[in-house]
Formats: structure tokens, sequence, C-alpha cells
């Protein structure tokens, strides 16, 4: 026999390093999920509307932002810090004061009759806010609402509002909610 | 003939899995180039801002994205230093989102369509102004559900 027996490479773990590549690979990529705040936005306006009825001075919490990033809050300076709670006193109105918003009466499921609030946020911004800065006070305004819907769910079902059925967030979402109008940009400040 | 015949004789013969491993390597592979050429290559400099109350952006398939930011620095000969849009893998104008809108809307499913996320990634030193000229083309374009992208925090920078 001239032939020589050529020795096999075992190559049976082959399977198993590509394998383990191929694990190692599913676990690294992080599937980057996209987060953010979700907003909606106004539907554009027809041309021929009509101005709305004015909204009384006392139902509008007006958040103004200018292009060096500073705060006037009903039109007196605050730092960012201050927004959330001045913002959650505002949409509770707690001892129903004079120049916080109005309640209106309405009939909400598992609560019956609810005062909620008219109040409504508007905020304002320069064409030179950076948009860190915008992004913040979104947020706070937001942590504001999740904050006093926490609470309401908290001392009503002993739940966060996260845990709750679908249905009873969208009473809470009745009692609090999110409005925040945006209006049109206008030059603050100057640039 | 003769050869044949003595092979039959010799027994069922084992198939050679060496190449098994290879054929593994292969999908491996595809996958992996697949997966990545699909992702946008970002042109815009893009150092998200901070937030706390983020939601996430559950289905990919329902989400459109429009980049904003100063373009990086081998674009910045052509497109400048000021802050600019990035629709799929180019510079755009605001006039474009339109297009750009319909476009992606039309590449969905009917019934998908009223639930179009336009998801905002821009860069967290970018001005206002831009970006609301884009909240204001996505308004026309109907395009009404938005996200600001956000990186989660612990706490925003005051």
């Amino acid at each position: 026999m001239g032939k020589r027996d050529v020795q096999e490479v075992n190559a049976g773990s082959m399977a198993d390093i590509a394998f383990l590549l191929l694990i190692f690979f599913l676990v690294t990529t992080t599937m980057d999920t996209d987060s953010g705040l979700s907003r909606m936005l106004p539907p554009p306006v027809p041309e021929d509307q009509e101005t709305p009825p004015p909204i009384k001075d006392r139902n509008v919490f007006e958040v103004l932002i200018n292009s060096q990033n500073r705060l006037l809050v009903e039109n007196e300076p605050m730092e960012l810090r201050e927004l959330r709670d001045a913002a959650k006193e505002f949409i509770q109105n707690p001892l129903d004061e004079e120049g916080l918003p109005e309640k209106e009466e309405k009939q909400i499921e598992y609560f019956g009759i609810y005062p909620v609030s008219k109040g409504v946020i508007s905020l304002q911004n320069d064409r030179g806010t950076q948009y860190q800065m915008y992004l913040s006070v979104q947020n706070e305004l937001a942590a504001a609402y999740n904050e006093l819907r926490n609470e309401l769910s908290q001392s009503k079902f002993g739940k966060k509002f996260d845990e709750l059925e679908e249905d009873k967030q969208d009473a809470i979402r009745d009692i609090y909610p999110q409005k925040i109008s945006e209006a049109e940009p206008k030059n603050i400040g100057g640039k | 003939m003769a050869k044949f015949r003595k092979k039959k004789g010799s027994g069922q013969q084992a198939i050679n899995t060496a190449s098994l491993p290879d054929i593994v390597f292969m999908l491996l592979f595809f996958f992996m180039v697949t997966t990545t050429m699909k992702e946008v290559a970002l042109k815009v400099q893009l150092k998200q801002p901070e937030a706390t109350e983020l939601s996430k952006l559950e289905k990919k398939s329902l989400v459109t994205y429009i980049y904003v930011g100063v373009p990086q620095k081998q674009y910045q000969g052509t497109f400048g230093s000021e802050p600019r849009l990035q629709l799929n893998d180019q510079f755009s104008t605001v006039d474009d989102i339109r297009n750009y809108i319909v476009q992606e809307r039309e590449s969905m499913r009917e019934s998908d369509r009223s639930k179009m996320t336009v998801s905002i990634k821009a860069d967290f030193d970018t001005p206002m102004g831009i970006i609301t000229e884009v909240k204001q083309a996505l308004r026309k374009a109907q395009a009404l559900k938005i996200s600001y992208s956000a990186r989660q925090v612990n706490q925003v920078p005051m």
C-alpha cells in the first residue's frame, strides 16, 4: 500500500465553537431600543378657523424659555429644579386658591364625581433655546404629571400607575390629562 | 464494472460532517453582514439629550427617524457646520420632510399607518429653531405622533 492514512482532524468541536460565537454575537448586539418622550402634535390649523375663545389667565401656567436657557414661569424667573413642584401645585390646586386653575366636576369611572382641573400648561421657547433645555422642561412637566398620577393611583388602588389595568389607567388619565400646549415660536429675549 | 461491485460490499459509509461547521459559519456571517447593513450610517454628530420620564418605542416597523445635528467632520466642508437634517442616508432640508413622511407612510401596511410614530433624534446642543421647523413640517404632513428620543438617566442636568 503506497497510500498512507491521513489522520483526520477531529472537527466535531468546530460546530460548538461556531455556536459559541453565534451566541456571543446574539448577546452582545444590543437591539438598541429607542426610547423617548412621546408627544402628540396638534393638527395643522385651517386658515379660516376662528380664533378660539381665550382661556382664563388663572387656568394657564405659562412657561417661557429664552435663548439663554433661562426659565420664566408665570412671569417669575425660576430654576429648573423648582419647576416640577410648581407644576404639580398648579395642576392640583390643593387649597382651591383664586390664582390657580378652576376645577370641573366630572363623572369618572372608579372615582365617581371628581373635580378635574381645567389648567393648561403653555410652553413657549425661543429659536435659540438649547434642545437639552427644552427636553428637560418637557421632562419635568411630564414628571409632574406622572408623579400626580402615581400618587393618586397609590392612594386609590395601592399600586403604581404603570402596574394598573388599562381602564383604571384611563380613569386616572381623565383626572390628570396631560395638557401641554405649545405656542408658535417667537424670539424671546433676542438672539 | 468490477470496481463498482467491490464498493457495494463494504457496508454503510458515514457522511463526512467536517463541513458542517463551515455551513454554520456561513450562516453566522450571512446574518452578521445583513443585520448591520440595514442600519443607517449617521452623518450628523449625535449626542442624545438626557431625560428621566421616557417611554419605549415598541414596534420598530412603525417608527420613522429624523436625525438633527451638526454634520460630522468629514461632511462639514460640503454641508457647513450649522445643524442639518438627515433623512435616511442623506442630508435634507425641512421641505423634504413632507415627501419623506409620505414615502414612509406608503411603505407601511394600511392598518399601521395611523400608528406611525416619528422619532426625532436630535443632538442635545441643537437650537430649537430647526426643531420647531421640523415639528411644523410634521404637522403639515399629518404625522402627529412624535417622540423626542433621549437617553435614560436618573437625574436630568439642572
